[in-house]
């Protein structure tokens, strides 16, 4: 596979470099760590700081999330690889205008100690942090293990919801509170069709057969709950509904937002195909979409394959989902 | 004698970068088969970045020691930046300020390092990290001096011990981090962690033995 890239050991560095040059007008380099993306209204006075981290490899996230009622500070990590204590850190003080930060990531080994290690240092400069991890990867865990569900693309919605509940005000517990909320109401599932691989590693880390399917795939290739020959879209589609569904287990009439991202090498075209089983089986469930998303979101290197998330909405959740925000990744 | 100077002995630290940056492709490949592949890549960047700053200064070894751990600390991300800065950071508490370390004080210094490991993980022994070659390798030095054993040989216990641990991984089915979604699939192969975990105590254990 050929790359655009220059030196392996600089991917992250360059990708960072590039991103600020590209929305100079929504985000900056933190001046103390070039590890953290700052937005350019950060820190707001009196508001609840919202921070997120992990590694690179996803882009648009977690960086592009970055900007007004969304994300103030993300710290950045290597490739596929949980950022610093430091960056947290860095990230954390960024954001911090005096009311508490809120810590909203997901549910990785390196990112729950890095984020408890940067909440030390930062309740040691006097600022209260709050965490919310995410877990809405179904098929990392099963239903009676939650809190070892890993965290993906929900937290986009979590990220949204808490920037835009911080923005109105709230305080840090009505922001933890809130975001809690809408990560519980989220649940993924993602497909992979072809692997991804680490400049820096040089092969793939893992394989996914031609001709096959790794259904329940994470987001850096853990594997999945099943390998199954290729599908059609159509019942690829179905079966990521029935497995986030299932586990959802909605009311009729609930309203739902619908997130479709590619991971990284699949074409717009084949979300859009995927999506339109997708709307149809929430309708058959009596479901009614709110609003799509679909996109290359939260991606994963070059992987081919996409991942589904469903978020139920309740009427806070819908408002806050519309509210206005503006950052790179959700012009 | 049943000390060695902390004056002079951050070469250990060196040496044990050297390693550490020998084993790079090899523990990364260990990696790759249960996780994605990068450990010697991190250890290699953190190992090496730390030696670069110590080279020529004729630290103590708790003065490198903390000089490692710091680093570990604010340039590796992961699991094993902070895991390995917090067991190095506090090595480097235990034993700062002490001009000879003798077995109590080594074996305190362990046991501070161990605390820190287990203070911001939630691993236990048998769930395939490096606490697998940590905490038997820490039980082997303890015993061999309650037992009336030299230095030396206890030293030597805690090596034989740290790689039986290292080994022992390889039945485990791994219980957390990356490699714990494989279940099953994880047995069968070693743990990088623990294996990184065997050439620092290792090289730590040849390095002391050698100045007492």
């Amino acid at each position: 596979m050929q790359r655009f890239i220059n030196n392996p050991d600089e991917v992250v560095e360059d990708t960072v470099k590039g991103f600020v040059k590209a929305h100079a007008d929504l985000v900056r380099l933190s001046a103390a760590n070039r590890r953290v993306v700052v937005s350019t209204a950060a820190p707001v006075k009196g508001k609840v700081g919202v921070v997120t981290g992990g590694g690179s490899g996803h882009e648009p996230a977690f960086i592009g999330y970055t900007g007004r009622a969304m994300l103030d500070a993300v710290a950045v990590g290597e490739l596929f690889s949980s950022p610093t204590a430091k960056s947290f850190h860095d990230a954390i003080k960024e954001a911090n205008g005096g009311a508490g930060v809120i810590c909203l990531y997901g549910n990785y080994a390196g990112d729950n100690m890095n984020v408890k290690m940067a909440t030390k240092l930062a309740a040691k400069d006097g600022i209260e942090v709050a965490t919310v991890v995410a877990n809405d990867d179904v098929c990392s865990a099963g239903p009676d293990e939650r809190d070892r569900r890993r965290g993906v693309a929900g937290e986009i919605f979590m990220w949204k919801i808490g920037g835009a509940k911080a923005a109105t005000g709230a305080s840090l517990e009505e922001v933890r509170v809130t975001a809690q909320k809408a990560i519980d109401n989220c649940r993924s599932i993602g497909v992979g069709l072809a692997p991804c691989t680490l400049p820096a590693v040089g092969h793939p880390n893992f394989q996914i057969e031609a001709g096959t399917m790794e259904v329940g795939i994470g987001h850096h290739g853990e594997p999945g709950i099943r390998v199954e020959p290729l599908k059609t879209a159509a019942e690829i589609a179905r079966d990521m509904c029935q497995i986030v569904l299932d586990d959802h287990g909605l009311a009729e009439g609930t309203e739902v937002a619908v997130l479709l991202s590619g991971l990284g090498a699949t074409p717009l075209n084949e979300l859009y195909i995927l999506n339109d089983t997708v709307e149809a089986e929430i309708a058959d469930r009596g479901l009614k979409v709110h609003r799509s998303l679909v996109g290359n979101y939260f991606t994963s290197l070059e992987m081919v394959g996409a991942s589904l998330t469903v978020m139920a909405l309740d009427d806070e959740l819908k408002t806050l989902l519309d509210a206005e925000a503006s950052c790179p990744a959700m012009p | 004698m049943q000390s060695f100077d902390n004056a002079g002995a951050g070469a250990i630290v060196l040496r044990m970068a050297e390693r550490i940056v020998e084993n790079r492709a090899y523990l990364s490949e260990i990696d790759g088969k249960i996780g994605d592949g990068d450990h010697g890549v991190n250890m290699a960047k953190g190992f090496g970045m730390a030696a670069d700053r110590l080279k020529g200064a004729d630290s103590s070894l708790a003065e490198a020691m903390n000089t490692l751990g710091d680093v570990l600390m604010s340039e590796i991300g992961g699991s094993m930046g902070p895991l390995y800065g917090m067991m190095f950071t506090e090595f480097a508490e235990a034993i700062e300020g002490k001009d000879a370390v003798d077995p109590a004080a080594f074996s305190a210094m362990l046991h501070k390092g161990l605390d820190g490991v287990t203070s911001i993980g939630s691993a236990k022994v048998g769930d395939k990290t490096l606490l697998d070659t940590f905490v038997p390798a820490i039980e082997a030095f303890d015993a061999a001096i309650a037992e009336g054993r030299s230095f030396a040989q206890a030293l030597d216990a805690l090596s034989a011990a740290a790689e039986a641990g290292r080994d022992s991984t390889i039945d485990l089915v791994a219980k957390i981090g990356r490699a714990s979604r494989l279940g099953e699939r994880s047995r069968g192969v070693l743990d990088a962690g623990a294996t990184s975990c065997a050439i620092i105590l290792t090289t730590l254990a040849e390095g002391a033995r050698e100045r007492l």
